[in-house]
């Protein structure tokens, strides 16, 4: 292999191998792929490569650096698995499409400098747009456009950064920057648009439930922890992470709580979930990058799960409304059995990846003394428990029966979810295995008695309330309907105040061509007047009247020029 | 998909045994509560905490199970604020 290759380039240059195979070939492709990129990644060990001078900028390719390396390690494995799951797809658009977005954000992770980071940057979000517009339904296609404007936004705004943060330091290296002014601010903003803060997280889910059952699978994993992998490259120890982080533990498990479609459902979880690692970049210090790394490697894992067994019942029965569904675990035992470990590691369960993660986190916010950080955090533990622990696999596999009877998902997808289900435990039976991936030094220790008895505790009488609630009949049914969010602002009133000043636009143009058109008949008919059928200027003299004007013009022209040329010409 | 009629019963299909689900876990939190009672006695355990207000007696269990109540009811509040129809957008 090419020395120093950016792992991405195995998989992007891979997908174009794609269009031209099919059948077994192609399946062998797709999974090579990603175990090349892995085996790329482990070959090359740490350092940096591909260095080039282009236009006086310091191009730097490939750079592997332990915290790089944890990101690109889980990103490869979510190939795997992601391709796994989609094997039985006949797309040879959405294999395509999913290899160039999960390589060119590998890519972006081992990216040295920044102007390699934008180009990657703006590859997932231009490829991940036809993973939502493979469903070919209007819904989908409006979603991705809406999708698509939000993600190049931020690409835009990243380059307008990178541009600024160059004339003031005269580098592009992608390294610690800290927010200092304008130019570190809009990096930032960019890096929170996909890393979907608080009102700037709709388009996530917006887009995600619409994507192909096998698309929002690959969705999930790579665009928002790519961003939350930048956001701890470049601004560890950022304060205003920390409340931004929290805000985005809370906000969205309320509408979680009332959601009806569950993948909908599960990216509002997944929206709280990067809220933890937020706070942990905020915090910056070695536990708590630590954490935030850990957590998003245990993240991918339980989260893919989880949006794994929900596509595997929307592709046996066609829907995914809570309200629809119930009584599942009938027909898809098996599938609910992963459903559950997904749901005991979000909810982060002794012997699960979420609670050797998610604790470091945790701690690293006690270690600091924030004390309103640690409260929000927990609060958002138990309501981790409500949405994804219990409403996802209750109202799905249990609550009432449906009379839904469908076969079992397809063995593609199981193995794929046994794969997922297999990370999810190991990481939580053997957290030493992932903590020697970690960027810095792991101390943490997670099994103690302490840790084990106050999670249990805080879990399990979270579940106790769910079952208080539902015995008493307190809990909110799950019914059909779209709930408000912060994208109603530009979906309602910003559109209706764009179509407005369209409108405006358009009388005022009416107008100028109204007037326009009055000064050309205008014209036409001053003109009409003169040189119109007899009009004065349209009358015929006769040739010699024209042969004495002519004369008369020429000898106007020789007594002028004469006595002009008398003159010496001036030099 | 089939009609669900004379297939066979599931153990979960009888309201007595979702009744002994409940229990299990009514148990399952007694349980957990064990270690902070025991504490009391100052008998085997010992928290290690961070802060002071972690040692309140059954501090985790409490605030669990009142934080979820508090979620749940909250998001029904706004729910009467945020519902439309499924097809509000379209």
């Amino acid at each position: 292999m090419i020395e120093g290759l950016n792992p991405g380039f195995i998989l992007i240059f891979g997908a174009l191998l794609v269009p031209i195979t099919s059948g077994i070939i192609r399946s062998i492709l797709l999974l090579t792929l990603p175990v090349l990129a892995l085996t790329q990644i482990y070959t090359l060990g740490l350092g940096t490569w591909g260095h080039y001078e282009f236009l006086g900028l310091s191009i730097e390719l490939t750079r592997i650096d332990p915290l790089a390396r944890i990101f690109g390690t889980v990103f490869c494995l979510a190939s795997f698995m992601g391709m796994i799951y989609a094997l039985h797809v006949k797309d040879t658009i959405q294999h395509f499409v999913a290899l160039i977005y999960m390589g060119s954000a590998i890519g972006a992770v081992f990216a040295g400098d920044m102007i390699t980071l934008f180009v990657f940057w703006e590859l997932t979000a231009i490829s991940s747009v036809f993973l939502i517009w493979a469903s070919r339904t209007e819904r989908a296609y409006k979603a991705g456009m809406r999708y698509l404007i939000i993600q190049v936004s931020s690409g835009v705004i990243l380059l307008g950064g990178i541009i600024l943060y160059y004339q003031e330091t005269g580098s592009i290296a992608f390294n610690y920057i800290g927010l200092t002014g304008l130019a570190s601010g809009l990096i930032l903003l960019a890096f929170g648009i996909k890393s979907a803060f608080p009102f700037l997280h709709n388009w996530m889910q917006d887009a995600y439930p619409e994507a192909t059952v096998t698309g929002t699978v690959i969705l999930s994993a790579f665009t928002t922890k790519l961003a939350i992998y930048t956001l701890a490259r470049a601004f560890p120890g950022t304060d205003i992470l920390i409340p931004i982080g929290a805000a985005m533990t809370v906000y969205p498990i309320f509408f979680a709580v009332l959601e009806n479609d569950l993948r909908r459902v599960l990216a509002y979880s997944l929206n709280n979930q990067l809220g933890y690692m937020v706070v942990g970049v905020g915090i910056g210090t070695e536990l708590a990058i630590n954490g935030t790394a850990a957590h998003a490697f245990a993240h991918i894992m339980y989260k893919s799960l989880l949006f794994m067994s929900m596509g595997a019942v929307l592709f046996r029965t066609g829907t995914i409304k809570a309200s629809e569904l119930g009584g599942l675990y009938k027909s898809m035992p098996v599938t609910m059995v992963f459903c559950i470990i997904g749901a005991m590691s979000i909810a982060a369960f002794p012997l699960t990846g979420g609670f050797v993660s998610k604790a470091m986190i945790q701690s690293a916010a006690a270690d600091g003394g924030m004390v309103v950080i640690w409260l929000i955090m927990l609060f958002a533990s138990a309501g981790v428990m409500d949405h994804s622990g219990i409403k996802v696999p209750f109202f799905t596999f249990f609550a009432h029966d449906s009379g839904i009877r469908v076969k079992e998902a397809p063995m593609n997808m199981l193995f794929a979810m046994g794969f997922a289900a297999f990370f999810c435990i190991g990481i939580g039976v053997f957290p030493g295995l992932l903590y020697e991936l970690l960027p810095y030094e792991p101390t943490y220790k997670p099994y103690t008695a302490g840790h084990v008895i106050t999670s249990l505790q805080l879990l399990l009488f979270a579940v106790l309330a769910f079952a208080l609630l539902m015995r008493y009949k307190i809990y909110p049914p799950e019914l059909r309907s779209t709930n408000l969010d912060f994208d109603w602002f530009y979906r309602v009133p910003l559109k209706w105040l764009a179509l407005a000043i369209g409108r405006l636009i358009l009388v005022i143009w009416n107008w100028f061509l109204g007037i326009a058109n009055d000064i050309v008949y205008s014209i036409i008919n001053t003109t009409e007047k003169t040189h119109g059928d007899g009009k004065v200027l349209a009358r015929t003299t006769s040739s010699s009247t024209a042969v004495m004007i002519i004369v008369a013009v020429l000898g106007f022209v020789v007594v002028f020029f004469y006595r002009f040329l008398q003159q010496p010409l001036p030099m | 998909m089939s009609k669900p009629d004379d297939e066979k019963k599931y153990w979960l299909d009888d309201p007595k045994n979702i009744d002994k689900v409940f229990y299990t876990i009514l148990v399952l939190c007694a349980l957990v509560s064990v270690p902070d009672i025991l504490s009391l006695f100052n008998i085997l355990y010992h928290k290690h905490v961070e802060f002071e207000f972690e040692n309140i007696f059954e501090f985790y269990s409490l605030y669990g199970l009142v934080c979820y109540v508090g979620l749940v009811l909250i998001a029904k509040k706004l729910r009467k604020v945020l519902m439309r129809d499924e097809d509000y957008y379209d």
